[in-house]
């Protein structure tokens, strides 16, 4: 004795939204079940276990039938297969394309390619994520990045206009397209320490700044590649360390602000010059591919970490940066001050983003 | 004479990538109507395609256009192979040939293949022209309205209730002719998915003929099937009831009533299609099937009556008259139904005193005999001429013949509720047919004098009227305990009534009502022909019988007296007879308080065994009383008075025989626990018995918050919100162990019931508290160990915080406060442009439709409000019933009658039969939204699923469904936007002062 064919059908399609989140959490259904009745689903409406089983396969299908148009949302709105209020069509994508920042976090800066998909296991493994789930997640980067590849303007309005997810959700996305794009290292030992979170505040930055989108409305392609005659120009910043006067006077500048007001000051008086070439440096090798994917170890290993040896608080730090940045546009003799705060501006928030055990 | 007919084909979206190399598709589209065909340009490389073609016209007869429908095909082009079929359209041009339905078909419509399903949609746009015709022998029925609803449609006023019409079809099936070759699936299911549409079309044509020939202009209560009787070909058969209806076009007048009000007040009102949404029309009374079922003592011969039972060739002995000879023979000569003369007379004229309505206009109902039930068994054999369906029709005939004699037993000259039904298992064939027996008031009738007023015989309170018993006491046609009415104690009532119609509004009522199920299966051998045939026949009886025990004592066990919507339905398969009986149970005020359920044992002398015999009868009691109080039946006590029972001991009367062996000395020596002296009586002398008594306390209680019925209102409930939610359930399982007893398959089978109603509850749970209604179960034994059962319901939540009593008034107290509100913003509005000529222009798009006298005006502006509102879809209610509450109907669109086929190769790809099923049925769902979306509408009242056809073969992977659905797709408001129109003028003129304090 078995059922053979098991089906609910409503007219506005039924979901449940905490086994929606089971479905995309990658759970087989047993698993589901078991899940549903630990958190107590039995106690409602005097149900058993069969019911419970009966009711997920059900979601389960009907989620799996959803899928194919959420994939790409717009459709979710004109088909008519399912009659699905508004509100619930938002939830079904909006978390359809949420994901796991400890997942995103090990993606980050990679290619999305089948290369990558086949580490998956591995991810899956070490996050404790469903594989299922991983595949899911990655498609959907993947999928994302494809769609907006060709795409004109801006890049966060473009992915919330095809996917019609919230505005948080989409920009979170835009820091994954640039991170793949840009194909940054974030892999490396010493940037372990950094989330995903640091990083999408970081790509958001350099989205909002150092890209064409940036200065200019009028888009050929994807305006995530960043501004080429910008990071050319960064190298005329090199005068501020290499011209010994103007390194002097900015750092009788700084020193004159910061005198007393940071516990670390005789160590930054002591390493100024330092301090300030590893910030010059990065700049001025940006324009070089291989420089410029290293962005993130660079500010770790040439600015965070010895800081942070030094134990400087994240309020010194805050306070140095402000002023290192500010006493520019008082020598007169620099002349690149619109790009020393466009570089300026980002590094500074980067920096005090990553800055953090 | 002709009409013309006008497509055009506007635009195509997400269609199916034809062209791997491009991933691209070549679309253009066939627009067919009968041997007519167009084309439009081929729109190369695209998915979403703009045709914007030129208006193909069709010029028609009329009679085509009731036939055949407009077919839409859309192909992708190719340039060296033949062009690839991408999927299909079929339109029903029928709304379009009534002056009061839609009047254009515009939108967006799924595109369908049998094999792959929705591929796209296609947005066109369907007109006709239509020229009179006065020719008096022309073969169309243009014009003549049909509606599934079986009462008079919400917006219509009744005239004339004609009566009873029906026709049926036949052709072969195109699914047999492949049987020499190759079988091509797609051509296949096309032809007969074509095929269904033109039967259909000619059926509703023809029986729309036999309704201007008896000077009607509609057929209420619509109700048409198919019989796929495999080699001997397809019957479509379709029987209505014909009425002359009248449109009530005053609708702003009663639209001030505030929208919970009481169904009293509804009544008062001239046009009773003008009740509000949450009550229904009033509709007939019930008795008691119980009647003839218990009336002897001879089980087989009681039976007969019932389930008359006859196989083709061995039918000769006429059942009609002998078989329910019991009974029927007893009583039909003396029948003294002097006060209703006239009516029957009138009636009586008529071949089929039928109707196939469940509720009815005030006044019409007069009497309810009680169930009335045919059914015989025939051996299908081929057809050899299409053109002349004779045995078809003569086997119906018979069935109704039986019918109207029963009734006639009954003392009644009027059969409502009316429904038939078959059921086929290889070449043997169940016809089933029942109804309830009533007197009808002459009020609606063509032959009846016209001023109805005058022909009210017997003044009588509307809440009890149609229990009194029709049929003379003296003449009793079966022994039944008499009671004078406990509303109006002038009249006599049964102490049970069994109906197939739906509780009338007015009745009085203690509590609330329940879902009661009798469910039995009985093994029967495989055999052939005729042989197989009187073993059917044979067991028909018992099933019967027995499901009718059962319906009694759930009845008893929840303290209830009546029964409503009673459907029985026998489902034949190879090696078994299913039988599913399901009604609401009711505690009807007018009818004597039922006793209690009372067991006795056989061997009283064992001591073990009187033990077990005590606890039983405790649980028994104890579950009555829990009953009683869950559907808060405290019924006000009265004192009893028995009379004119024939039979001495009323013990005696209801008992349930068990075995044929009882003798008289067996009473009850038990006390009887409800202190009542007809406590029902159930003898334990088998371990059938107990094993019955355990599935009566076993059955699983519904959960908090949740009610349950069948029929179109729960009594007890009125406070609706607006939240409904129809759905489609299907199960199908198999019995893998062979050998099971009828006791082992009957646990099964109410099992696979309870654990699907179970299921029903727990998928929505974040209703409550709310009620399941209209549960319409449909069994079916699709092969060998397969049983099936589909259930289509509407769960509709209601408002817990208002009782009943104060329901009325709260509602009214909420209305009046979102008045004010709507009217204040109004006021703002009309204070922002003072001058502003046209009030109406206001936020709510509905509020124009009402504003616009011209009923055209009003349904196209509500289409363009709809379909160039962006790409968003409208939104379809749909539901069984034939109201939408909180809402009021104001057009009737037309009928929605499809057929779809589904057939897939890929099984397991598909997500498995679940997977297969779940889709089709969620498409369907999607092509009856879209077509009544295209026709203007925004819900499907009375929707039914009739046909659920499942087959499958997983070893080929392979699987294939047929599903029929049929509906009135209607354009409803909101209560609360129709009160804003109405108070809108005034407001306008006489409370702009108001506004400032309002704000």
């Amino acid at each position: 004795m078995s059922t053979e064919l098991d089906v609910f059908v409503g007219n506005t399609t039924v979901l449940d939204e905490d086994v929606y989140q089971l479905w995309l959490d990658g759970h087989t259904v047993s698993n589901a079940v078991r899940i549903r009745m630990e958190a107590g689903a039995l106690q409602e409406c005097e149900a058993n276990a069969e019911v419970l089983h009966s009711d997920t396969m059900d979601q389960f299908r009907t989620f799996q039938m959803c899928e194919r148009l959420l994939q790409s949302p717009s459709k979710v709105a004109n088909q008519l297969l399912f009659q699905i209020p508004p509100h619930r069509q938002t939830m079904l994508i909006e978390r359809y394309y949420e994901f796991d920042s400890v997942f995103a976090r090990e993606v980050l800066g990679k290619k999305l390619s089948k290369g990558t998909k086949k580490d998956l296991d591995d991810i899956s493994s070490k996050t404790g994520i469903a594989l299922k789930c991983c595949r899911r997640q990655f498609d959907n980067f993947k999928h994302v990045f494809k769609v907006v590849e060709e795409l004109k303007g801006p890049l966060v309005e473009n992915i919330q206009r095809h996917f019609l997810l919230s505005d948080v959700l989409a920009r979170d996305y835009a820091a994954i397209v640039f991170f793949a794009n840009s194909r940054f290292e974030t892999g490396k030992r010493k940037l372990q320490y950094l989330s995903f979170q640091d990083f999408a505040f970081c790509a958001g930055q350099l989205i909002s700044y150092w890209t064409v989108g940036a200065v200019n409305n009028v888009m050929e392609d994807l305006d995530v590649d960043l501004e080429k005659e910008f990071l050319h120009d960064l190298k005329d910043l090199k005068v501020l360390v290499n011209d010994k006067d103007m390194l002097d006077q900015h750092k009788s500048l700084v020193c004159a602000q910061l005198r007393g007001k940071i516990k670390v000051f005789s160590e930054m008086e002591a390493s100024f010059k330092n301090l300030s070439r590893a910030l010059v440096n990065i700049a001025s090798k940006l324009t070089h591919t291989k420089d410029f994917r290293d962005l993130f170890i660079d500010l770790v290993e040439k600015f965070i970490e010895p800081r942070r040896s030094d134990k400087w608080t994240i309020g010194d730090l805050r306070l140095f940066l402000k002023h290192y940045s500010s006493s520019v546009h008082t020598l007169e003799a620099f002349r690149h001050q619109v790009i020393w705060d466009r570089y300026m501006g980002v590094i500074k928030s980067c920096i005090l983003k990553m800055y953090h055990d | 004479m002709p009409g013309k007919l006008k497509a055009k084909i506007v635009a195509g979206r997400h269609l199916p990538v034809m062209d791997r190399a491009s991933d691209l598709t070549d679309a253009f589209v066939e627009v067919k109507f009968g041997n007519t065909t167009f084309k439009t340009d081929v729109y190369p490389k695209s998915l979403n395609p703009q045709w914007n073609s030129e208006w193909f016209k069709f010029e028609v007869d009329d009679e085509d256009l009731q036939d055949e429908p407009l077919q839409i095909t859309v192909l992708d082009h190719d340039t060296y192979s033949a062009n690839d079929a991408i999927g299909k359209v079929y339109i029903d041009i029928d709304p379009l040939l009534c002056s009061e339905a839609a009047t254009v078909i515009s939108g967006w419509l799924p595109i369908y293949d049998t094999i792959h399903g929705i591929r796209g949609e296609i947005n066109v746009l369907v007109k006709v022209d239509l020229f009179n015709d006065l020719n008096r022998f022309r073969q169309s029925s243009c014009g003549v309205k049909f509606f599934c609803t079986t009462s008079i449609p919400r917006c219509y006023r009744a005239i004339m209730v004609h009566g009873f019409v029906e026709e049926l079809v036949v052709n072969e099936d195109p699914e047999y002719q492949w049987i020499d070759r190759i079988r091509t699936p797609r051509a296949s299911n096309e032809a007969r998915q074509r095929l269904i549409f033109l039967m259909s079309g000619e059926l509703q044509r023809k029986i729309g003929l036999k309704v201007l020939e008896m000077g009607g202009n509609a057929v209420v209560g619509y109700l048409q099937c198919f019989d796929l009787e495999g080699e001997s070909g397809l019957v479509v058969r379709a029987i209505g009831t014909a009425c002359t209806l009248e449109k009530i076009s005053t609708f702003p007048a009663t639209a001030t009533y505030p929208s919970n009000s009481s169904p009293s007040k509804d009544m008062k009102e001239p046009g009773f299609g003008e009740e509000t949404p949450g009550v229904p029309l009033s509709s007939g009374p019930p008795t008691p099937l119980r009647a003839q079922t218990f009336s002897s003592f001879s089980p087989s011969k009681s039976y007969s009556r019932q389930s008359s039972s006859s196989d083709t060739e061995l039918s000769l002995t006429p059942k009609t008259g002998m078989g329910s000879g019991g009974s029927a023979g007893k009583e039909a000569g003396p029948l003294k139904a002097l006060l209703r003369q006239q009516t029957q007379s009138a009636l009586e004229q008529r071949e089929y005193p039928f109707f196939t309505l469940t509720a009815f206009p005030p006044g019409f109902l007069l009497h309810v005999g009680g169930v009335v039930s045919a059914r015989s068994v025939k051996l299908l054999d081929r057809i050899h001429n299409p053109d002349e369906p004779e045995t078809r029709d003569a086997w119906w005939e018979e069935i109704r013949q039986e019918i109207k004699s029963h009734a006639k037993a009954l003392g009644c000259h009027a059969v409502v509720g009316y429904s038939e039904s078959t059921s086929i298992c290889e070449e043997v064939c169940i016809l089933s047919a029942s109804g309830t027996a009533a007197i009808l008031s002459s009020r609606f009738m063509q032959d009846g004098p016209l001023d109805a007023e005058h022909r009210f015989e017997e003044v009588v309170s509307p809440g009890c009227g149609f229990c009194h018993i029709p049929y003379d006491e003296l003449n009793i046609p079966f022994p039944a305990q008499l009671t004078y009415c406990y509303c109006c104690r002038h009249y006599k009532v049964p102490d049970v009534l069994f109906t197939t119609i739906d509780l009338p509004t007015e009745a009085n009522v203690t509590g609330k009502g329940c879902l009661i199920q009798a469910r039995l299966c009985r093994t029967k051998k495989k055999a052939q022909g005729e042989g197989n045939a009187t073993a059917i026949s044979n067991l028909l009886p018992f099933l019967e019988y027995e499901l009718h025990t059962q319906l009694m004592n759930k009845l008893k066990l929840r303290g209830m007296n009546a029964l409503f919507g009673l459907r029985i339905q026998i489902s034949v398969g190879e090696t078994m007879l299913l039988g599913l009986a399901s009604a609401t149970g009711v505690y009807l005020t007018a009818l004597p308080s039922p006793g209690g359920i009372q067991i006795t044992g056989k061997t009283p002398s064992d001591i073990t065994y009187e033990q077990h015999i005590s606890n039983m009868q405790k649980k028994i009691n104890d579950t009555i009383t829990k009953n009683k109080e869950l559907y808060e039946i405290n019924p006000p006590e009265v004192v009893e008075e028995i009379i004119g029972s024939p039979i001495p001991e009323p013990c005696q009367r209801s008992r349930l025989f068990r075995s044929h062996s009882e003798s008289s000395d067996e009473v009850s020596e038990l006390d009887l626990s409800h202190g009542k002296k007809d406590a029902f009586v159930l003898e334990i002398d088998d371990t059938d018995a107990v094993e019955d008594i355990h599935a009566l306390l076993t059955d699983f209680s519904i959960p908090a918050g949740f009610y349950s019925c069948n029929t179109e209102i729960m009594p007890g409930i009125q406070n609706w919100t607006s939240a409904i939610q129809m759905f489609t359930s299907v199960r199908v399982f198999r019995l893998n162990n062979a050998n099971l007893t009828n006791q082992g398959l009957n646990k099964i089978f109410s099992d696979l019931c309870e654990n699907l109603l179970k299921s029903l509850y727990f998928k929505l749970r974040s209703m409550v508290p709310c009620c399941l209604c209209h549960l319409n179960f449909t069994v079916a034994i699709p092969e060998d160990e397969l049983i099936q059962v589909a259930v289509t319901a509407v769960a509709m939540s209601f408002d817990k915080e208002q009782s009943l009593e104060n329901g009325k008034q709260s509602g009214e107290k909420t209305l009046i406060k979102a008045i004010t509100d709507e009217q204040l913003q109004f006021n703002l509005e009309l204070n922002a442009e003072t001058s502003s000529s046209n009030p109406l222009s206001s936020p709510k798009g509905i509020t124009m439709e009402k504003a616009s006298p011209l009923p055209e005006g009003r349904s196209r502006s509500l289409r363009s409000n709809r379909s160039y509102s962006g790409s968003s879809v409208a939104v379809v209610k749909m539901t069984p019933l034939s109201f939408i509450p909180g809402a009021k109907i104001i057009r009737y669109l037309g009928i929605i009658n499809m057929f779809f086929i589904r057939e897939t190769t890929s099984l397991r790809e598909e997500g498995g039969v679940s997977g297969f099923l779940h889709t089709f049925i969620a498409e369907v769902f999607a092509m009856v939204r879209a077509h009544v979306a295209a026709l203007g509408g925004n819900a499907v009242v009375s929707y039914s699923m009739k046909e659920c056809v499942f087959m499958e073969n997983p070893n080929k992977n392979q699987a294939q469904c047929l599903i029929n659905v049929s509906g009135d797709a209607v354009i409803f408001v909101r209560e609360s936007e129709l009160e804003l129109t109405s108070v809108q003028p005034q407001s306008a003129t006489t409370q702009t002062s108001n506004c400032g304090e309002g704000t």
